[in-house]
């Protein structure tokens, strides 16, 4: 039973076929490569999974339920986090803060509660708080806690969106490109931090990423899409030697 | 609550006796009054504004109309009903913040999903159409006075009513700030994308930040009808939308001190050229205030109290946890 079934998923922006009928499974504590060159598709594949955009055809089943048509909190809440290729951090919030809002979606006082500081609220922010504190130290992000997010350098930022994404509490993790901008020692140490995390917190892992370094190191499987469709599947070695990958990477030989 | 907090309305309660002691007395004329009980009420109002505005980033034009909305049906509930009965007046007060409330929800669901001047553009329609309505509201309600304005409400509103609102107001105001519901609006002004992807429900939180602030409008509303005893659609025209708006602006986007000190500052300044000019040139009144205006944006562009509160309005500390050697970057090295 796949965790994850993409089902002839099909997204029309007007005339162009951004994703064209792509098929693909996912299955529980996976982690799985999505590649392809600039303008395959692959973050549209991760904004249809996430509720953002409304797919043109096809299902997405998530542990067996269609959550197409499902608001993106929902798809949070039902256990889809993801981070963002262009770093999306609540930018003038505190670090802390940006951690303790992903735990909105299971806080257990209301807005009337919050408003009079009555019921369980005391008793529930401090509990968030102490589980936020407790993963920015895992993040190696604790010290910074009370500085603005977008004060961070950016390796930092990159760690705090992965942070906040497993605040959700999420069974699969959407990353897209999270080794975008990062140097060669940067990238050894994300490729690490994904690995931990995915045991740490039980995670099905699907990741989005140009570096090959990244996507040959540590996926088990890996998905090549161009103009929208599928090019290949399979593990890394055979994905390496496809020729149909290598080109669409580098183009056609001259005959 | 914690104790700076406590200590702080303590403070405020205290501040608030002296001014009424100092009414009782004769030491502040009826003059001052007045304009310390409409600064309040412009405190309150604006409050509401920076909900809307500063908190949740949703640009609205539209805050005088729930203003005069709420100031107009407390108006109607005491003429009509209750007279200067107090816990009539009361009530006058939470019909004008149910209404204000109410009309917020439902012309808030369908222009929400609007973004930035758009949202603008819609709301600022919405004033107009207040507006007119008052302008001929006589024609349903006799009581409402249409374009020859609304008279005979009872003088209700005194600075004990304008202190526990005021009061009240700034307090409920910090604690939602720093709850988690008051995060979540925030992080839709941040980023509304990654605040949905983080599990934050963006329309319900649009909803509720837009019908607290326009509460807080309307409960001022009803305050401002009971202390003028006068209302006029004129009061309630779409460029005195901007007063509010350039007040929150000045104060500090999403700072809680900054449009309180705006708010306070701009009703004193106006009312202070009033005394300080010469009558033959009291227009100049509009020159004056304009011209600080610029000076300050120019010296300050994010707002006098921008990303700053005062000590007893800030987030409650939090103390950072212990060092643990096996933090999972530490051991990737």
């Amino acid at each position: 039973m796949p965790l994850l079934k993409v089902d002839n998923l099909t997204k029309n922006f007007g005339g162009l076929k951004a994703v064209n009928g792509i098929s693909f499974e996912i299955g529980e504590g996976e982690l799985i490569g999505l590649i392809g060159p600039n303008g395959a598709g692959k973050t549209t594949v991760f904004n249809l999974i996430t509720g953002h955009y409304e797919p043109t055809a096809g299902d997405i089943l998530f542990d067996s339920r269609s959550i197409v048509g499902v608001p993106p909190h929902e798809v949070t809440k039902l256990g889809i986090a993801r981070t963002f290729q262009n770093i999306r951090l609540f930018g003038s919030l505190s670090v802390l803060d940006n951690v303790r809002i992903a735990y909105n979606c299971r806080v257990k006082y209301g807005f009337m509660e919050a408003l009079l500081r009555v019921g369980g609220f005391a008793h529930e922010e401090k509990k968030l708080t102490m589980q936020a504190q407790e993963l920015l130290q895992l993040f190696n992000l604790a010290d910074k806690q009370d500085e603005p997010a977008g004060s961070l350098p950016y390796g930092e930022q990159r760690r705090l969106e992965i942070a906040r994404a497993l605040a959700t509490s999420p069974r699969l993790l959407l990353l897209d490109e999270p080794a975008a901008g990062m140097n060669p020692a940067e990238v050894h140490n994300l490729m690490e931090l994904i690995q931990f995390i995915r045991k740490q917190f039980d995670l099905t892992i699907l990741l989005i990423e140009h570096q090959m370094r990244v996507v040959m190191g540590i996926c088990e499987r890996v998905v090549v899409m161009d103009f929208g469709e599928i090019l290949a599947e399979g593990t890394p070695a055979e994905i390496q030697s496809n020729p149909k990958v290598i080109e669409a990477y580098l183009g056609k030989e001259v005959a | 609550m914690k104790r700076p907090e406590l200590v702080a309305v303590l403070a405020a309660i205290v501040a608030a006796v002296v001014i009424q002691i100092l009414l009782v007395t004769g030491v502040m004329n009826a003059y001052a009054e007045l304009i310390v009980q409409y600064a309040c009420i412009v405190t309150i109002a604006t409050l509401g504004l920076n909900i809307i505005y500063g908190f949740n980033g949703q640009f609205s034009l539209g805050h005088i109309a729930f203003y005069g909305l709420g100031a107009y049906s407390a108006a109607l509930v005491t003429k009509l009903w209750t007279g200067d009965n107090p816990f009539g007046f009361f009530g006058a007060i939470i019909v004008a913040a149910i209404v204000s409330g109410g009309v917020a929800f439902l012309v808030g669901l369908p222009i929400l999903r609007l973004r930035s001047d758009y949202l603008g553009i819609a709301t600022l329609g919405f004033t107009v159409i207040v507006k007119v309505f008052f302008d001929n509201a006589d024609a349903w309600v006799p009581a409402m006075g249409g374009a020859r304005g609304m008279t005979a409400i009872p003088r209700m509103t005194s600075w004990p009513w304008v202190a526990v609102a005021t009061i009240v107001a700034v307090v409920l105001m910090r604690n939602f700030a720093y709850s988690s519901p008051g995060r979540a609006t925030m992080s839709i002004r941040e980023d509304e994308i990654a605040a949905s992807a983080m599990g934050v429900n963006t329309t319900k939180y649009k909803t509720i930040a837009f019908v607290m602030g326009c509460v807080y409008a309307g409960v001022a509303g009803a305050l401002y009808a009971h202390l003028y005893a006068f209302l006029h659609p004129s009061n309630f025209d779409f460029l005195k939308t901007f007063d509010m708006l350039l007040i929150v602006v000045l104060g500090g986007l999403g700072s809680i001190s900054g449009t309180i000190m705006a708010a306070l500052g701009w009703t004193f300044l106006l009312e202070g050229l009033r005394v300080v000019l010469p009558s033959e040139v009291l227009d100049l009144r509009y020159v004056i205030y304009p011209l600080m205006l610029i000076i300050v944006m120019l010296l300050r562009p994010t707002g006098l109290f921008g990303g700053m509160e005062l000590p007893f309005l800030r987030a409650p500390r939090i103390p950072k946890l212990e060092k643990r050697p096996q933090s999972a970057a530490a051991e990737s090295r």
